[in-house]
């Protein structure tokens, strides 16, 4: 039977017909292409307007085969396939030509645009007379979720979880959840205090009957796909029994071993070997650090054990490898800071006096390790000065372009906490201020009114080498103040750079395991930048936090609740849709080789071995085509994309430049 | 004249293995004779051309046509054959896919000339006379075939029925098809009368999932007897080859080479033998898999297109001119 193939060409308004003749390219369609019985152009194909039009040509006409030439298809696949079903047709027996993105976007040729379109709809009309109709398989989702990271974002992402009475695993890296915000003094614009507002929460997911907390731990492995992952989650040994240890801390206190503590104390802070990294860490359960521990290290000393009254000193624990099945997986990994020591002219590292904003956020905390006294690095001169240095590798094109978002509002934060406890005159050296939300911009002005100094300018060297009287002793800042225009020298004690928000070192490792991608930067990408921020292009995996890009708290709150929030809708409907898009592999041609096995992304590929056979199960399959692209035996088919569909297209696409003379082979039948 | 039906054999651009083949089937051959007369076959006994060109149009039964077209004069007889065959079979790895002779195809009719009568070391020719078409001698004009800038393969001259695939095809595959043109039980035309699965099927050998860190050349290791020579690193094209010979390389340590082709539904051998193995290279660093490679694949045309170059989806290594005007030569010559 001959297909009837209807073509609609979209102007999506001025998008495409203002470069791409789409009258023309219709009629052309309607003449020249074979089996084409309608081909119409119209404004706006996705309109409901366009849809009908589809809708009724199939029921006026018997249309069997519908292309749309109109934008991507990730945009709007699923309105055509919808429009065709809701007329009677297989969803899956329509085909979009991408005339927007891959051709009136890019292209300033009008003539070589049309031409190009013309090429593309070919294509897509020799490919849909051979598509097949699919139908699309529905599995239950499991309603546990996996949450990846314990900071303030994943904790209110399980929290929501937990709270609508689901389960929830959440891997913690270190050995307490809370991330950066437990790190921090006081919260900025209305300034209260972290700790007070992050450790009920953290007690609470500590607590929760349907929390599983797993600290010290990190994702191995994930496979399956939406609805049903399975996760491989490595427990580091803490070498300390959770079951009998109380928490009560006099093995910490034992521990003849101290090291500083580069993570939570960024480094200016000690810890012991064996330790809890904050006063409110949860759980509450010490973890020892085996690369300083003097045991480890020496095979003598065990104080912590001696001293430890439950026994619960255990010398040969293990990693330990737990296997859960959850139907979705949040990631919440958060940032890393710049390393600030990648501006040489700064002087960070050199100059003792300079310090980062984590370093200067752990000495302003109460519980740091200064207990919230304002020092120079010798530990006990106050400052008579302190200078600010915004957009330390931020905005900057020799290490990040992006604006790490948060470090305006943390200066001024500083600035204040400065004036309220010490002397000391403060001066921010900012590019552009930038305090766009609620409630930063009358903190700005507070700022002002507290008599904090603004300079306009980036900083362009920081010395510690006088040239001018009055420097001596002095950290030198040298700027371009451009609201004065002029070079200026400020001396002062001590200088705070506000390192850049980076994406985790490992981010990428970890994109690659749960298959979503980064950013050129490294954030973790989003579904659609504006519309679906929180979804990523894998289903079931979603992101929160900083993880997708510098972001306060407020914002990171925000987004482990929305990501919460869609997995739940995720399971509050039971079942997800299943593409029918998959990969089958031909029993009778497929020879064993095992070529595929260790390829699948999802771990859809089993191998038979009494049947010396590779077989695909089709609920994990979701049609990447790795395997067809790899069987060399050819006997993997890839549904919506075989061999003669994929042929097809090609030679619509070279309609015009099949030569006459050359004898071009049929694709190989079996 | 018998009621019997007529057979004729040619022998294109190939080896000669592929008549030898036709013989090996043994006393068979006898069957053979049964139900055919032979009545052209130059490599074996007299036969004139001018005496096919005379016969009616379909007036053999069967030609079994083994070799490449490299020139003017093969390309004539694969389409005189064409004419006068009922079943016109492309016997052979040369016929089907070019074979070790497609392998020119990575260079012009210049190179090669340039090479085989001047720079080859054996080449004792100090004038430096390279083929003409036409020569002009006292006695009158000597003419040679016009040695094509491709070698293209039977299918992609004529129409072929059936392909019989193999260098040379196994006795055992060549009787299978006889029976199964004498009896009729035959696929569509224009199918591989063969297999549909691969070497791998054949083979004893044990296989586990893969995982390649290193490559390795024949005479670099002398393979464990039980194990899947892929994974010991040996490029093995068992993976990739249709099955029918009984797998009888890896059998004994030696990689299979591919030459039974590709498997049924496979359009690219090369490219399914380069997806398959860059799929298990085991590492994810860039240039440690350009190592692994550079290393362990130094001729990755003539290891994953050594039997296939000619019938592959480039057929050839680029040309300037994108091979347009060559093309139009080998026409007009050819008669086109």
């Amino acid at each position: 039977m001959k297909e009837k193939v209807g073509v609609y060409v979209c102007h999506c308004g001025s998008n495409i017909a203002g470069i791409v003749d789409v009258e023309e390219v219709a009629k052309w369609a309607g003449v020249n292409l074979e089996d084409v019985v309608v081909s119409k152009d119209y404004k706006f194909m996705c309109s409901s307007l366009g849809q009908e039009l589809i809708e009724e040509d199939i029921k006026k006409d018997g249309l069997t085969r519908i292309v749309v030439a109109a934008c991507s298809p990730h945009l709007h696949e699923r309105t055509f396939r919808r429009a065709a079903e809701t007329a009677g047709m297989n969803p899956y027996l329509t085909q979009m030509a991408n005339i927007r993105e891959h051709i009136s976007w890019t292209t300033k040729d009008k003539k070589a645009a049309t031409e190009k379109v013309k090429a593309m709809v070919a294509a897509a009309v020799e490919r849909v007379k051979l598509q097949e109709p699919l139908e699309p398989k529905f599995v239950d989702v499991n309603p546990n979720t996996l949450v990846i990271g314990g900071g303030i974002a994943g904790i209110q992402a399980s929290l929501e979880l937990a709270d609508a009475g689901y389960h929830v695993y959440l891997v913690e890296r270190e050995p307490s959840i809370g991330g950066h915000m437990a790190q921090f003094d006081k919260t900025f614009p209305t300034l209260d205090c972290s700790a007070c507002i992050l450790t009920p929460k953290m007690s609470d997911v500590g607590l929760h009957e349907n929390i599983t907390l797993m600290t010290w731990a990190e994702l191995e492995e994930l496979s399956g796909s939406v609805g049903n992952f399975k996760a491989k989650i490595r427990k580091r040994a803490k070498y300390v029994d959770e079951i009998l240890c109380t928490g009560c801390g006099i093995c910490i206190e034992k521990c003849p071993r101290k090291v500083v503590d580069n993570v939570f104390e960024a480094g200016i802070g000690v810890r012991k070997a064996i330790y809890v990294p904050f006063a409110q860490a949860v759980p509450k359960y010490p973890v020892i650090d085996t690369e300083t521990c003097i045991y480890f290290d020496t095979g003598k000393c065990k104080a912590c054990e001696k001293f430890c009254p439950t026994d619960a000193i255990v010398w040969d624990q293990k990693d330990e490898i737990v296997e859960v099945d959850v139907g979705n997986v949040i990631l919440a990994t958060g940032w890393d800071l710049f390393d600030c020591k990648r501006i040489p002219q700064y002087g960070y590292g050199r100059i003792a006096n300079v310090f980062t904003n984590l370093e200067f956020e752990r000495m302003c905390n109460a519980a740091g390790p200064t207990a919230g006294k304002i020092f120079m690095r010798d530990g006990v001169t106050e400052p008579k000065s302190i200078g600010i240095v915004h957009c330390v590798g931020s905005r900057d094109k020799n290490y990040n372009e992006y604006c790490s978002a948060v470090c305006c509002m943390a200066a001024l934060k500083f600035g204040h906490l400065v004036m309220e406890k010490t002397e000391a005159e403060v001066y921010s050296f900012y590019i552009d201020m930038r305090p766009n939300q609620k409630g930063y911009e009358e903190f700005y002005q507070r700022l002002l009114d507290e008599g904090m100094n603004f300079v306009r300018g980036k900083v362009a060297d920081i010395s510690d080498v006088p040239r001018l009287p009055g420097e001596e002793g002095k950290i030198v800042v040298q700027v371009q103040d451009t609201l004065l225009g002029k070079q200026r020298r400020i001396p002062l004690d001590a200088v705070v750079l506000m390192g850049a928000m980076e994406p985790r070192f490992d981010a990428k490792e970890l994109g690659l395991k749960v298959g979503i991608s980064c950013s050129m930067a490294g954030w973790f990408t989003e579904r659609h930048p504006k519309l679906d921020p929180v979804a990523t292009m894998t289903d079931g995996i979603f992101i929160a936090g900083a993880c997708q890009g510098p972001k306060d708290i407020p914002a990171a709150v925000a987004q482990g609740a929305a990501a919460s929030a869609r997995v739940q809708g995720m399971i509050a409907k039971g079942k997800v849709m299943i593409e029918p898009i998959v990969a089958t592999i031909r029993e009778e041609s497929c020879s064993g080789c095992r070529i595929c096995n260790n390829l699948c992304p999802y771990n859809a590929i089993d191998y038979l071995a009494e049947k010396e056979v590779s077989f695909i199960l089709h609920e994990l399959c979701k049609g990447c085509g790795t395997c067809v692209a790899a069987c060399p035996a050819g006997a993997i088919t890839g549904a919506h994309f075989n061999n003669a569909q994929i042929f097809a297209e090609l030679r619509g696409i070279l309609y015009d430049a099949m030569g006459e003379t050359e004898r071009v082979p049929e694709p190989a039948v079996k | 004249m018998s009621d019997k039906g007529k057979l004729a054999l040619y022998w294109a651009a190939s080896c000669g293995g592929c008549e030898i083949a036709v013989l090996a089937i043994n006393e068979k051959i006898l069957d053979v004779a049964n139900a055919f007369d032979i009545v052209f076959w130059p490599c074996v006994m007299d036969g004139k051309v001018r005496d096919i060109e005379k016969m009616p149009d379909k007036g053999l039964d069967l030609c079994l046509f083994n070799g490449g077209i490299r020139n003017s004069e093969q390309e004539y007889m694969a389409r005189l054959l064409r004419k006068k065959a009922k079943v016109l079979v492309a016997f052979g790895s040369c016929a089907h896919e070019g074979c070790i002779p497609g392998l020119a195809n990575m260079n012009s009719r210049d190179e090669i000339f340039q090479f085989v009568y001047k720079d080859c070391p054996s080449a004792d020719n100090p004038k430096g006379v390279l083929p003409e078409v036409e020569t002009k001698v006292s006695e009158g004009t000597l003419h040679l075939p016009f040695f094509y800038d491709t070698l293209k393969t039977l299918g992609q001259t004529v129409d072929v029925d059936y392909y019989l695939p193999g260098c040379p095809p196994e006795p055992e595959r060549i009787w299978d098809a006889i029976t199964a043109i004498l009896t009729g039980k035959l696929p569509p035309p224009g199918s591989v009368i063969g297999a549909e699965t691969t070497v791998c099927d054949e083979c004893p050998r044990k296989r586990e999932e893969k995982k390649i860190k290193e490559f390795k050349r024949t005479w670099q290791v002398i393979p464990d007897t039980e194990k899947c020579l892929l994974e010991q690193g040996i490029v093995c094209c068992g993976i990739a080859t249709r099955a029918g010979c009984g797998a009888l390389c890896p059998q004994v340590g030696s990689p299979c080479i591919g030459c039974y082709g590709p498997n049924a539904g496979v359009e690219d051998f090369g490219a399914r033998m380069m997806t398959a193995i860059a799929s298990v290279i085991d590492s994810n660093d860039p240039e440690e898999i350009d190592r692994i490679i550079q290393e362990g694949i130094p001729d990755p045309v003539g290891t994953f297109y050594r039997f296939s170059l000619a019938h592959s989806s480039l057929r050839r290594s680029n040309r300037a001119g994108n091979g347009k005007p060559a093309a139009k030569e080998e026409a007009e010559v050819s008669g086109r």
